[in-house]
């Protein structure tokens, strides 16, 4: 193969090396293509050579889809789990260090417009189409609005125009990440030491002096908060314009009501990382808290009952997805944008499908899951065989159904998303006061 | 070759200098800068603003924070200098042996050859409400319910505090007790003193500069510390630093660039007057 300039016809040169990759030839996976142009890319160069750093959350950055990317499409994928304080940082202070951001819909709103994200074409991702709705046009498939409280998928996967200054509120042609993962969080309880599963039906629970000692909150502002609104809410404590963008007086009367609560010893902790929560409550130490969903998966796996709950009030939902960094050029541009294109095309969605998370590519997800784990985790029938987990262990026995049900019982009922509100600041401040308080 | 007495101290003290000026100074000057800066949304704009000042002193978190991170300090400076001088007394002049001496001495070092995060966490089962502790108050009837306070709560953070940070008060302590000439409490004996009179009059002036060494080690580490009291007052309590690093996660960097120099002047203050009390260098020198 000779050098050939890529300026403006990315296409070309891709086809060449998809069909190097005995991949189907023009996927149109071609970057922003005026991106590529000025720089002379060697095809010829083995992409074996290539390695993308890939940077996100521990849940989402898993080496076991690093390592079958690398099968599936030749290049390698190296996984970094940080936490989101280091990804913000690295992506402003060292973008270079990062290939590919796997973003929450939080750190898109901070990183967007700082340059370090090179926004995506729709055109350039192939599987769009196959996208569920909530993505796409911001409906239910039954054709319902998508709750706008937090930032949406609406609100966090749109830039305005190409260049990526503004996120949009809105669809448009250029996006800000490719979704890749979703989910409603709830509340965790612990039924075995609450009397049941049906004794908690209400996020005003969490506040409920009935919990006094043994109810627990996360310890992160932005999250924090939006779960105490809903129990706030739920109470008929507060009323607030939008949960997602409090004003200052919703965040003084929120935080006020918190440090009266902390005062009268309501909570037992509060945790700052996955472990500290999954000890609290598989001690027993806490019977009701803020949690993440691998965190039941993982008290429960300890032979402990942790239920997610299904609430009245519905979810607090939230989703993730990947950007490639600008700083990418040349092949390892089109490595990305391959790599972008493979994420969703079933392997991936399948294996988070089993740590209870949804991938936005249904149809490709569903022919990687056998029949019995799609009814499971999908449609939230009965489990006609064990459950396993991602890695083969046994994680919920033949007969046992998924809390919430099916994948639209669950997001269907998403009342507020995560949010990074415009007085994040002032919240951060109040926040602090509260935890010294 | 002959080197002339200026540069020769000019050789001396330039690698521990250079070292200083390049890992602390030019630092510790970038913060002081960053402290004046304005921000927004992840990103900070240099300006030279007071702003973030003005939050600090005017806001009563700022004080809060600072009493509960002195009254660990104190607290737990307090527990370490009874405990750390125990010890260094008896493996100083009750132990004749040098190898015992040296072994006991290497005793007290074993748990920190484990990381400082698993001695601290292990705690946790040990205190919680099902706790062994807690287990064995029921088992052996002392009491009916388990006890709440012991974990999550200051009682805890002092408990994680004084585990981690005996060895710091012990070895300098023992330093100093080591050096004194045991001719001098023969003779204080044979002259009568009573053994309560040789510690008073005699040990404990010549340990402190051991002792305010030790307190050093002690007091900062606390007034710097965020993760143990996060981790063993479950988020209960917060401490200076702990507020600190809340805002570097929501990478509001000026306000907490602000709040790390108000931290190094008191620090710096606390530590001025240790040595104000105990000057370590003649102590030293003597």
């Amino acid at each position: 193969m000779s050098d050939a300039t890529s300026g403006g016809s990315g296409r070309t040169g891709l086809s060449r090396r998809t069909l190097l990759q005995g991949v189907a030839a023009g996927v149109g996976v071609a970057a922003g293509s005026g991106a590529l142009t000025g720089f002379p890319t060697i095809w010829a160069q083995n992409i074996k050579d290539i390695t993308l750093t890939h940077v996100g959350g521990s849940y989402a950055a898993i080496k076991e889809i690093g390592d079958q990317a690398k099968k599936d499409l030749g290049f390698s994928i190296e996984m970094q789990a940080v936490d989101p304080g280091t990804q913000l940082n690295r992506s402003l202070t060292q973008p270079k260090s990062i290939d590919i951001n796997n973003l929450d819909s939080s750190e898109v709103v901070f990183l967007a417009g700082k340059g370090v994200l090179r926004p995506l074409k729709v055109s350039d991702y192939k599987l769009w189409d196959k996208t569920v709705s909530i993505f796409t046009t911001g409906k239910f498939p039954n054709g319902g609005p998508v709750p706008s409280e937090g930032i949406s998928p609406m609100k966090g996967g749109f830039y305005t125009g190409p260049d990526g200054k503004k996120l949009a509120s809105g669809p448009t042609e250029f996006l800000a990440m490719i979704p890749t993962l979703y989910n409603a969080d709830t509340l965790g309880i612990r039924p075995d030491l609450v009397g049941g599963r049906d004794k908690i039906v209400s996020w005003k629970d969490l506040v409920s002096p009935a919990y006094k000692g043994k109810a627990a909150l996360v310890d992160y502002a932005p999250v924090g908060i939006m779960d105490v609104a809903m129990a706030l809410t739920a109470a008929g404590e507060m009323k607030y314009v939008d949960r997602g963008n409090m004003t200052r007086a919703e965040i003084d009367k929120t935080v006020k009501i918190l440090i009266d609560l902390k005062k009268q010893g309501q909570f037992r902790a509060f945790w700052s990382n996955f472990d500290q929560s999954v000890n609290l409550m598989a001690s027993g130490e806490v019977v009701i808290q803020s949690m993440w969903s691998p965190a039941v998966t993982a008290v429960r796996s300890r032979g402990i009952d942790c239920y997610f709950v299904p609430l009245n009030e519905g979810y607090r939902g939230w989703f993730v997805g990947l950007a490639p960094m600008a700083h990418l050029s040349g092949l390892r541009l089109d490595c990305a944008m391959e790599y972008l294109n493979w994420f969703n095309s079933g392997w991936q969605g399948a294996f988070i499908a089993k740590q209870g998370y949804y991938s936005p590519v249904l149809e490709t997800t569903k022919k990687f899951l056998t029949p019995e784990e799609w009814d499971y985790w999908y449609e939230g029938k009965p489990a006609a065989v064990d459950i396993m987990d991602p890695y083969g262990h046994l994680m919920e026995k033949k007969g046992a159904t998924r809390d919430g049900g099916s994948l639209w019982n669950r997001m269907g009922k998403v009342a507020v998303w995560n949010t990074v509100m415009d007085e994040d600041k002032y919240l951060t401040k109040k926040w602090n006061e509260f935890v010294s308080a | 070759m002959k080197i002339s007495p200026v540069l020769s101290s000019w050789l001396q003290i330039g690698p521990m200098a250079l070292i200083l000026v390049v890992f602390f100074g030019l630092p510790m000057l970038v913060v002081v800068v960053v402290s004046f800066f304005d921000f927004d949304h992840m990103s900070i704009v240099p300006a030279f603003i007071l702003d973030n000042y003005d939050d600090l002193f005017s806001s009563d978190v700022t004080l809060r924070l600072y009493l509960s991170s002195i009254k660990f300090a104190l607290i737990v400076w307090a527990i370490t200098l009874l405990i750390g001088f125990t010890v260094a007394y008896f493996l100083v002049f009750h132990v004749q042996s040098l190898l015992i001496k040296i072994g006991l001495f290497l005793l007290c070092s074993v748990p920190f050859w484990t990381s400082n995060i698993i001695r601290m966490i292990s705690w946790i089962p040990f205190l919680g409400r099902n706790g062994i502790f807690n287990q064995v108050l029921i088992a052996t009837h002392v009491t009916s319910k388990p006890l709440e306070f012991l974990l999550f709560s200051d009682f805890a953070v002092i408990v994680a505090y004084v585990h981690l940070f005996t060895l710091f008060m012990v070895v300098p302590i023992f330093n100093a007790m080591a050096r004194i000439d045991t001719r001098l409490i023969e003779a204080a004996k044979d002259a009568g003193a009573s053994r309560y009179a040789v510690l008073r009059e005699i040990v404990l002036p010549l340990s402190k500069s051991g002792i305010a060494l030790g307190t050093i080690f002690v007091v900062t580490q606390v007034m710097g510390d965020f993760f143990v009291v996060k981790v063993m007052s479950g988020g209960q309590s917060a401490s200076v630093v702990s507020a600190l690093s809340n805002q570097i996660q929501e990478l509001q960097y000026p306000p907490a660039a602000a709040s790390a120099v108000i931290l190094v002047i008191v620090v710096m203050l606390m530590v001025a007057g240790i040595l104000r009390v105990v000057d370590v260098r003649k102590e030293l020198a003597s």
